[in-house]
């Protein structure tokens, strides 16, 4: 186990910078848009990512739920942070493309409104696992998280109704998109999901090396109760 | 153009902050495991 | 089936005789309406034609602020004493428990709206342009998801460090499809332009996922170590 992560470190470097070449150089320019459209080559394949992870999180949870593992409380826990990271880089990247193309930094959109509740609701998660004590943070963390996934078809349907009934002044794209676009995409979300996949990993040795050092600091205290901090 | 390397920029930023901040609880850890190995 | 109507009955009746001797929740919600009320008639200019499109926001965004208030005291009285504990060992079902303190929750805001309603009538001159009758359901069914998230949520929190703050973090993100459908209902109704039909289905909805979705969970939550 040891010797795959530095394999899948590696494999990650090559892959991001083979993704990062093809979106800046081998896709074609758009017609409409220019060169700016190329920032959907991190914006799109982050929110994928994000929603995998946000996918992981809620499978964990459930599972946590029926066997009560740690492994599988640790899982949510470090799936939903790296997605709320990625969550974040989709949250910024993508008024940062809205503004030229656009002309607005922000609009009320479909997938932009979805993306901010979700971004919201998995950031309560994290609050909560921060603030409760630590005996029941894993079993109402999982409750949390199943709450949040039924939630997200009813946060869908309201807010498509919302915009369907104020029409947004911007309409986003639509068509077919170029096989080689596509390529590069594809190539650019593999790359994230291998960066992904690396986060999560050491995020997880940390957080068992954090419980392993918690446990010893706990059995310490018992042993000597005068030189527990 | 300038909005495009500015994404870029933006997307690593942020991940770049994430691993700081694991890296920082990591390094805290280590003292901390260190001043369990003194006792 | 009857011994959990009847422990829900009686933890319901015991819930409201305390309110109503000391009235702390309804006082502290009904003043803290109040004070949203006024506040938020200085942020704009309530003039008729305006406050019609904002009203229906308006609204539920005072509610949802004074019943967090009753819902962050919901279990507080049941800790003092370990009341809590009891219940854990007792053989009495954990959902009577949380069905009494949801409808004690939802009774408390409802008499809040039915007193503030005519107040905000008042202070922003209102006047319903489309079917009336309509926003009985909003308004019921509104309330209710409000309150059953809420008394969940503030179970949950009871076990975090500042639960008072914890509470409305919990329960606002969950709460915006909720929040969402019952001002568009209202505003819709208000203005009397688009149908608020839609709307009313989606709470149906989410009453229906999220009271299934609290009665399942609620007994992991309680007894939760």
């Amino acid at each position: 186990m040891k010797r795959v992560f530095p394999l899948l470190g590696g494999l990650t470097a090559v892959l991001l910078s083979y993704a990062l070449y093809q979106a800046l150089v081998v896709a074609p320019t758009d017609q409409l848009q220019g060169d700016v459209y190329r920032i959907i080559y991190y914006h799109v394949p982050s929110a994928w990512t994000a929603f995998v992870l946000f996918f992981v999180n809620f499978v964990a949870s459930i599972v946590y739920l029926i066997r009560r593992s740690a492994k599988a409380d640790m899982i949510a826990l470090v799936t939903a942070e790296v997605g709320v990271v990625f969550c974040t880089v989709v949250l910024v990247t993508g008024p940062i493309w809205a503004r030229p193309v656009w002309g607005i930094w922000w609009t009320w959109d479909l997938r932009l409104t979805l993306t901010l509740v979700m971004w919201l609701i998995y950031v309560s998660y994290l609050m909560l696992r921060r603030f409760s004590s630590s005996g029941q943070t894993p079993v109402m963390a999982a409750v949390l998280a199943v709450f949040g996934a039924l939630d997200m078809p009813l946060v869908y349907f309201s807010i498509w109704y919302f915009r369907t009934q104020h029409p947004s002044p911007v309409i986003g794209g639509g068509g077919s998109i170029d096989p080689v676009m596509l390529r590069v995409w594809m190539i650019n979300w593999a790359a994230f999901l291998c960066f992904a996949l690396m986060v999560c990993w050491s995020r997880y040795r940390l957080e068992r090396l954090q419980r392993e050092v918690e446990e010893m600091q706990a059995l310490e205290s018992m042993i000597e109760p005068r030189s527990a901090r | 153009m300038n909005f495009l390397y500015a994404a870029y920029a933006a997307t690593w930023i942020i991940h770049i902050l994430y691993l700081g901040s694991l890296v920082r609880r990591y390094s805290r850890l280590r003292n901390e495991i260190e001043e369990l190995k003194r006792k | 089936m009857s011994m959990l109507s009847g422990i829900a009955a009686a933890t319901l009746s015991k819930d409201l005789r305390l309110e109503w001797r000391s009235k702390d929740a309804i006082n502290s919600m009904l003043f803290f309406a109040l004070l949203v009320v006024v506040i938020f008639s200085f942020s704009f200019n309530p003039t008729a034609e305006e406050s019609r499109r904002i009203a229906g926001g308006l609204v539920w965004v005072a509610f949802l602020f004074a019943a967090v208030v009753a819902l962050n005291q919901t279990w507080a009285r049941e800790l003092r004493n370990q009341v809590l504990d009891a219940y854990r060992v007792s053989p009495a079902p954990a959902n009577a428990l949380f069905l009494a303190k949801a409808f004690g929750n939802f009774i408390f805001v409802s008499v809040l709206e039915a007193l503030m309603t005519p107040l905000f009538i008042v202070f922003y001159s209102l006047r319903a342009l489309g079917p009336v009758w309509q926003l009985i359901p909003v308004a019921v069914l509104g309330t209710w998801a409000l309150v059953v998230n809420g008394t969940f949520f503030a179970a949950m929190s009871l076990r975090t460090r500042s639960r008072e703050i914890m509470l409305p973090l919990l329960l606002f993100p969950i709460s915006i499809p909720a929040l969402l459908a019952m001002v568009e209902a209202t505003s819709a109704i208000l203005t009397g332009e688009v149908s608020a039909k839609f709307w009313i289905v989606l709470l149906v909805a989410y009453d229906v996922v999220f009271t299934t979705g609290c009665l399942l969970l609620f007994e992991t939550v309680l007894h939760a170590e």
